[in-house]
């Protein structure tokens, strides 16, 4: 059991602990936005205007700041709920479930922008706005496993059945998050082949890889944010009936 | 790990994997309805649907647009480098389509073996650079693409 | 203010490069308005519940 340093280890149970969480959050909480918004100007600046232009699809391919790293996002939060939903499987960690519970609004969120965005760039580029190929299409089957987690989780009354029931559907979902990654080379597309993942050198200008990075960076501090104002929701609403929620409304008013 | 917790560990991975197995299965079975569109081989050989409307994808061959009849109807040919298919269009053509661009159309083969298409859509690749870097490197790598 | 209008024109594509970015603004704007909204109402809703025991 001590493998892992103990003042992470204390830090570790300290989280688990949701009036240390929710305190730790808003003092947390200034700095990640401050760092987001940094990144997201320098990104978006850079990304919009500092870029060239593409030699084949014009400034059309500027889409690509948004859509890339919200897709790269629709992934990385499905796991992470994923994780989270066996986290709280395993070792019953009240945390983990609103981590879990509250990442899939914005993982949704996340989904459907690279989903619309995708459209809006399909549109002047492919000549459609959708097609059924197996990349479009397993993304939409993201979208629709997220809403399944919203829905299920305000379905069930008691909360930390829901979780439970949640976390086994976020499981279960898990296997499409390879699909969709592989999904351009196990079968023919519309949608290209990966441009940065690709195991030899980007094929993308470094100009242009750049904000696309920062971008995606930028992304992952948003979801932080995102995540713990939600959490932070649903933490109040769990123990609302318990002393510390108490004392927070009446140093309040 | 106390041995509930273990045991609680080692279902879900049981779970996980056999989710996953299952999936491949599937995917293994419907792998012909995953793929969006056939390549030129294929129709060439005949694996394509005779009587009913399937996707062609390939690249347009350098050279091989034309207009004949003076009209909107587009003539060209579709390759992967292996075989070739003469396709013909009437209609709109996506901003990316050239010669040398990877597109994937949707129609049907009329008797003598030309593919009537009703939609053109263009494949873009995954490359991207500013004309300048595009122009000295003068297309040697594009030619890889779009193969299968 | 000319290479202002080329950057909004977007070399022809500026509908679709806007349209984008601005759902996409809205979006993530939401998720981070929506939660602080409903935590504000949530804790109204519990003070009044508790000076109602109180009484």
């Amino acid at each position: 059991m001590s493998i892992v340093p103990a003042p992470i280890l204390r830090f570790y149970h300290r989280m688990a602990s949701p009036p240390h969480f929710y305190s730790f959050t808003d003092k947390l909480l200034p700095w990640l936005i401050a760092i987001f918004l940094l990144l997201l100007a320098y990104g978006l600046y850079a990304g919009l205007y500092l870029a060239p232009t593409d030699y084949q699809q014009g400034d059309s391919y500027r889409i690509i700041y948004l859509h890339v790293p919200a897709a790269w996002m629709s992934l990385f939060i499905y796991v992470i709920m994923a994780m989270a939903g066996a986290i709280s499987l395993i070792w019953r960690m009240k945390i983990a479930e609103v981590v879990m519970i509250s990442s899939a609004p914005i993982g949704a969120s996340f989904t459907f922008v690279a989903l619309v965005t995708g459209s809006l760039w399909g549109k002047p580029m492919w000549g459609t706005w959708w097609v059924w190929d197996a990349r479009l299409t397993s993304e939409l089957i993201l979208l629709f496993l997220y809403l399944g987690v919203i829905s299920l989780y305000g379905a069930i009354e008691d909360k930390r059945t829901a979780a439970r029931a949640v976390a086994i559907l976020a499981l279960v979902g898990v296997v499409n998050i390879p699909i969709i990654h592989y999904s351009v080379q196990w079968w023919n597309t519309l949608h290209q082949g990966p441009t940065v993942s690709k195991m030899d050198k980007p094929s993308i200008h470094v100009d242009m890889l750049i904000p696309l990075l920062v971008m995606a960076v930028a992304f992952k501090f948003y979801y932080a944010i995102a995540m713990l104002q939600t959490a932070k929701v649903e933490i109040l609403k769990r123990e609302q009936n318990t002393q510390w929620v108490k004392k927070l409304l009446e140093a309040k008013t | 790990m106390t041995p509930v917790r273990r045991q609680r560990l080692i279902l879900i991975l049981l779970m996980v994997a056999g989710v996953g197995t299952a999936a491949t299965f599937a995917l293994n079975s419907f792998n012909d309805n995953l793929m969006y569109f056939f390549s030129t081989t294929e129709v060439a050989e005949g694996q394509a649907p005779k009587e009913a409307k399937f996707r062609l994808g390939g690249m347009v061959v350098e050279g091989s647009i034309s207009r004949p009849n003076d009209g909107i109807m587009v003539r060209f040919d579709l390759t992967d480098f292996s075989k070739v298919v003469t396709v013909e269009y009437t209609g709109i053509l996506p901003d990316l389509f050239r010669e040398g661009q990877g597109i994937v159309a949707n129609g049907r083969l009329n008797k003598g073996g030309v593919f009537v298409a009703e939609e053109v859509l263009a494949k873009h690749d995954e490359n991207y650079m500013p004309p300048e870097v595009a122009d000295s490197l003068k297309k040697p790598a594009q030619q890889a693409k779009m193969g299968k | 203010m000319n290479s202002f209008d080329e950057f909004l024109a977007m070399g022809g594509y500026g509908f679709y490069v806007w349209t984008a970015y601005g759902i996409g603004f809205v979006v993530l704007v939401m998720n981070v308005v929506l939660p602080l909204i409903q935590r504000k109402q949530f804790l109204r809703e519990l003070a009044l519940k508790q000076k109602r025991v109180k009484k």
